[in-house]
């Protein structure tokens, strides 16, 4: 039971970052129709610059701004330098040029920084409060579940409560119409990218420090378990994204606990499968909606 | 609703195409054409299917650059750009509707009022006016096509434009809602340009129409005159009869 317990919270946290991680693809999903598959390179490439800032300043909140702002920018300037320029007949070309961006960045972090892992410190401590001898989260852990509501708060507000957040959700369901109602449809791709940057970097920050720690490739098996969260949503859905965040951090906990975390990969794969013969649109989609 | 006053400033002189012609490829869409709409005006332009009056108004709205012509708003050169189109003061009803599906009726009516920075009392005064004040919180796919022409008219009407494009807003109506649509379009205080094949409505609610057919024009006049007009009623109204 306390093992139970322990690996229920343990999954919370690490699902409250893949959710974050997923709904900052379905961000993009929504509004391009591409799966951003270089946003765990963008991530680990801010978080690098992140704790640059901070061994240098010795500050880690300023490094942890520095790589969420550097996100925002490094998503506006993919849009606008790269993605623009992509050919968009088919959505396969941005799929492409997204896996090529992958390339490039991790050759970059590699040329730059080396291929061997750095510590990656977090701001709180890692060890678990115990409350009648089970232990429960950590400090950390309380971060990680305020960041990830805050950021998930944020964007709901945008999107439902803000003219700006009615405007990008225009221009994701009707490009055309939306320029001729005025809407600056180009100005909403690139802000799309910037703020789905922005949390895929945060989300870095989150899960960095509990994974072996930076390398350009430390962000990869993130990216496949929030890209999971994400399908298991509906690729479509911001609730479904949280929701499948939470059930594939949960997975992986139970599965690595009880069965060893070897077999971890696995059980994402296997849930992926279930959830794509099941229910191919995912657990949350609106897809029927979308094509009216 | 208070209205800018644009509409009625004598020194402008609204829309004006001068001598267009479209080409797509080795297909004469349009050829000649010549049209003004000054302001507060109704002009209507009717021909059959594929005469090229849709893109006509796609001319207007950036959609399709010209081969040959020039356009004026107010007297000066116009470069259409479709999301420039709402900061003139123009505003365009869609053949297919085209309102968001994902958003309500209210959203959809406030993403046409974003732009000029409307308050949102404006996306109500606009519901309003066109009658689905009620249906303000529905999804627009649930609603019956009427109803959804009628939303799209009010999320046009939301920015206050000066000149309203209006593309066959009589499709696919009953009788008594074409009635109903002619009396608010002839309420209307800004000009509106009208693509329609109801002969009934563009009669009822046009100053001025213009005649395309395979995208010459053939005729331009009061209804009255066109009505008469021999070529018109070979080109079309014969036709139609």
């Amino acid at each position: 039971m306390d093992r139970f317990v322990f690996l229920t919270f343990d999954g919370l946290s690490r699902g409250a970052v893949y959710a974050a991680f997923a709904l900052a693809l379905v961000l993009i999903w929504r509004a391009t129709r591409i799966v951003n598959f270089a946003q765990g390179a963008m991530a680990v490439a801010t978080a690098y610059v992140g704790y640059s800032v901070s061994a240098a300043t010795g500050s880690y909140w300023l490094g942890f701004a520095v790589a969420v702002l550097g996100g925002l920018l490094l998503g506006a300037v993919t849009e606008r330098v790269v993605m623009r320029l992509v050919d968009h007949s088919s959505h396969l070309n941005g799929v492409v040029v997204a896996l090529g961006l992958v390339l490039v960045i991790q050759g970059v972090l590699g040329m730059i920084y080396g291929n061997e892992f750095r510590p990656a410190e977090a701001p709180f401590s890692r060890e678990a409060f115990t409350v009648g001898g089970i232990a429960l989260l950590s400090r950390f852990d309380l971060f990680v579940f305020g960041a990830v509501f805050l950021v998930v708060a944020l964007l709901v507000v945008l999107f439902t409560r803000t003219s700006v957040g009615l405007r990008m959700r225009a221009s994701a369901f009707a490009p055309d119409v939306s320029r001729l109602l005025g809407v600056n449809v180009g100005g909403m791709l690139t802000l799309g990218w910037a703020l789905a940057a922005a949390v895929g970097s945060l989300a870095g920050m989150l899960v960095l420090p509990t994974e072996l720690g930076l390398h350009p490739n430390a962000m990869d098996i993130v990216f496949v378990s929030s890209f999971t969260a994400a399908v298991v949503g509906g690729l479509d859905s911001a609730v479904g994204a949280v929701a499948g965040g939470l059930i594939v951090g949960l997975l992986l906990s139970y599965v690595s606990g009880y069965l060893g975390a070897t077999v971890a990969p696995i059980a994402v794969l296997l849930l992926l499968v279930v959830v794509l013969l099941g229910r191919p649109g995912g657990l949350f989609s609106r897809s029927a909606a979308r094509a009216v | 609703m208070t209205r800018p006053a644009p509409a009625t400033d004598p020194d402008s002189d609204g829309l004006s195409l001068h001598r267009i012609g479209v080409r797509f490829g080795g297909l004469v869409a349009l050829d000649d054409v010549s049209l003004r709409v000054p302001p507060g005006r109704t002009v209507g332009v009717i021909g059959p299917n594929g005469a090229g009056k849709t893109t006509l108004f796609n001319v207007v709205c950036g959609f399709v650059t010209p081969t040959t012509g020039t356009i004026t708003l107010d007297g000066r050169a116009l470069r259409p750009r479709p999301h420039r189109l709402a900061r003139l003061g123009i505003a365009r009803t869609l053949q297919g509707v085209g309102l968001f599906g994902g958003l309500t009726v209210l959203e959809n009516v406030m993403v046409g009022a974003e732009h000029a920075g409307r308050r949102p009392e404006s996306a109500w005064e606009a519901l309003e006016r066109c009658g689905v004040t009620p249906q303000a919180h529905a999804l627009p796919g649930g609603l019956p096509y009427a109803v959804r022409k009628r939303v799209a008219l009010a999320r046009a009407l939301v920015a206050q434009p000066r000149l309203l494009l209006l593309d066959e807003p009589a499709g696919g109506l009953g009788a008594d809602e074409i009635a109903e649509l002619g009396e608010l379009i002839t309420g209307l205080p800004c000009a509106v340009l009208l693509v329609e094949h109801h002969m009934d409505l563009v009669m009822a609610v046009c100053d001025e129409i213009l005649v395309l057919d395979f995208g010459k024009p053939v005729a331009h006049g009061t209804p009255a005159e066109i009505r008469t007009d021999q070529a018109v009623v070979d080109a079309y109204l014969g036709a139609a009869a």
